[in-house]
């Protein structure tokens, strides 16, 4: 029944060699190590709340004077440099437009001064569909900045996806974290 | 890559209707899978000499991850015989072995080996196939994984993917610092090399059909940029640097182009940039996110994702543009998809009472089936002869590597390495 065939096949394999495979880390790109999270809390200001006033009474200011520059003040909308967004969307809420309206004003009145939108994304879903989406996030501040006339080349974007989260936990209260645009100037 | 005479071993006795007909008898994973012993291979020269690698136990372990056969250990042996002359079938009859290898290994010069083995149908009492491979120290194991193949494929019916390897990026965070590393290790995990080592986020590896280079995006210097990187000799070149996204690289099957992703006009979109023109053509124009684009095997088609409607899916576009239409409706969200290398299957990701699966799809019949059984699992990716999907899971806080077979009955895990391994990329096969 069976058919015996008897074969002499010279075959050629070919065994790869991997000798030639000697690793050669390239390491460029020491940038931009830890800076992303940092909130500016700036040494070059001094603050002069109303608690400590004592019995002077120079300025009648409610939230203080601040001598410096407006970033480095602790107390303004500018110190949140943090926008969060909801999950999958790039809508802005009242909130965080009170804030970018900050932002704006000081960018527009500081043409000299360019800030940088990270967008990042929580770890659901896929990598490169969520570097899309943090990309929107951070375009989403991007318009609503030139709408109160902040100019174009003051601002560079760049989407981080969910590759630089600040927390990694797999829960909600973690990635509600980690869906957000950073303002960095 | 060196080509090296293989002699066959001993006459060939061979029946190719009944050997195909083992593929069908493959059912939970282990448990009924086909009954195998790998004898100890003998040693014919000096013990001073002795190889540094156990090339049978190789063997058998690349054949027992495969879920497909169920190997005999060593302690059971009745016998080690170590050429066909020394069988007695009725020895392996008995243990309720149905297929048996044995070989040998002499020294062959100064560093060289040839192993010679003889893989047998017990029941019929017939040798199946047989081989005479030189090889070197240095590249026993590789050796092993290819006599795997071998048998694979004499008895399975389809290519064995044991001679491969799988690229995959590492994170892995010390006193604050995360450093993540493109790494490149053999299928069974085993020689991992690091090819790039970055302190910025490195995503998305993709290899070349000749599995000599790897395209990957990197965001060095605060921009993302993609890039190409020679796996044997670490050159690299700059591929793309757009404005905003330049990433989810893929080769096209012919490797003379790569499809990517580039937010450059204001929104990621797919785009296929030709090596050899240095042309770059857009494939799609929508405001939606348009990425992850894969290649059909026969180069005519992209699938790619899109939130065109509101939610992401997959469609499909001619890699030269035109309409694209939409390929998933089963599930609120579908992405990352690649085909399966006969092209009649897509592995994506897919999102399931809130869990993320790897799935795949029936092109024909449109029925789509759920493989992985995590919360957060993500790209997956097929072993070149399409028997298994490797993919990214988790294991308590951590991100490991795991495979699947495309029936679903085979699983395993792949714990390669500490801190989170992720994005896996099986190789193509090496070429024979």
């Amino acid at each position: 029944m069976f058919t015996i065939l008897t074969r002499w096949v010279p075959i050629t394999l070919c065994l790869l060699i991997f000798a030639g495979c000697s690793s050669s880390p390239t390491k460029e790109g020491e940038q931009e190590g830890a800076e992303v999270t940092e909130q500016s809390t700036g040494a070059s200001g001094t603050y002069e709340g109303t608690e400590g006033a004592g019995a002077t009474t120079s300025a009648a200011s409610e939230a203080g004077s601040w001598s410096g520059d407006p970033l480095d003040d602790p107390y303004s909308l500018l110190a949140t440099r943090i926008l969060y967004f909801d999950f999958d969307q790039s809508s802005i809420g009242m909130d965080n437009r009170e804030i970018i309206r900050a932002h704006a004003e000081y960018l527009a009145s500081n043409p000299h001064v360019s800030v940088r939108l990270e967008g990042h994304a929580d770890e659901r879903g896929t990598r490169e569909y969520n570097l899309g989406l943090g990309e929107r996030r951070a375009n989403a501040v991007r318009s609503l900045l030139m709408a109160e006339g902040v100019a174009d080349n003051q601002i560079i974007v760049i989407s981080y996806g969910e590759e630089r989260p600040v927390s990694m936990m797999n829960n909600e209260e973690s990635w509600a974290l980690n869906r957000r645009v950073e303002l960095v100037y | 890559m060196k080509y090296l005479l293989l002699i066959l071993f001993l006459a060939l006795s061979w029946q190719p209707a009944a050997n195909a007909e083992l593929t069908i008898e493959i059912t939970e994973g282990v448990e009924g899978a086909l009954p195998i012993a790998v004898v100890p291979f003998r040693w014919q020269g000096k013990t001073q000499t002795t190889p540094r690698e156990d090339v049978s136990a190789i063997i058998q372990a690349d054949l027992h991850r495969s879920g497909r056969f169920k190997t005999l250990p060593r302690n059971d042996m009745l016998a080690k015989p170590a050429s066909g002359a020394e069988v007695e079938f009725k020895d392996w009859r008995v243990l309720g072995v149905e297929n048996l290898v044995v070989g040998q290994i002499q020294p062959n010069g100064s560093k060289g080996f040839i192993i010679r083995f003889q893989l047998f149908d017990v029941f019929r009492g017939e040798q199946l196939t047989g081989y005479s491979i030189p090889t070197t120290a240095g590249n026993l194991r590789t050796t092993a994984h290819h006599i795997a193949d071998l048998i694979y494929e004499q008895l399975i019916g389809v290519p064995g993917a044991f001679a491969t390897r799988v690229a995959y990026i590492t994170s892995i965070t010390e006193g604050g610092n995360t450093r993540i590393d493109l790494r490149i290790a053999d299928a069974d995990g085993h020689s991992p090399e690091t090819i790039v080592s970055s302190d910025v986020p490195l995503m998305s590896p993709a290899w070349s059909p000749d599995g000599r280079k790897i395209a990957y995006a990197s965001s060095e210097k605060g921009s993302w940029g993609i890039y190409i990187q020679e796996v044997y000799t670490g050159r690299r070149q700059k591929v793309t640097a757009f404005k905003g996204i330049n990433s989810a690289p893929a080769w096209s099957p012919d490797g003379r182009k790569l499809a990517m992703t580039l937010s450059k006009d204001g929104n990621p979109d797919i785009f296929v940039f030709d090596m050899t023109t240095r042309k770059l053509r857009p494939i799609t124009r929508h405001y939606a996110i348009d990425t992850e684009p894969s290649w059909s095997p026969d180069g005519r088609h992209l699938v790619f994702t899109s939130d065109r409607g509101g939610k992401p899916q997959i469609y499909r576009v001619p890699s030269f543009g035109g309409k694209a239409e939409r390929v998933t409706f089963q599930n609120a969200y579908n992405a990352r998809a690649s085909y399966s290398p006969d092209g009649k299957l897509l592995t994506l990701v897919t999102r399931e009472d809130g869990r993320y699966r790897i799935a795949v799809l029936d092109l024909a019949s449109g029925v789509m089936q759920v493989l992985s059984r995590g919360d957060l699992d993500e790209s997956p990716s097929f072993a070149p002869n399409g028997s298994m999907i490797i993919y990214a899971t988790k294991a308590g806080r951590r991100s490991v590597l795991a495979a699947v077979s495309v029936d679903g009955r085979v699983r395993q895990k792949l714990a390669l390495h500490e801190g989170d391994v992720r994005e896996p990329v099986w190789s193509p096969l090496q070429k024979k």
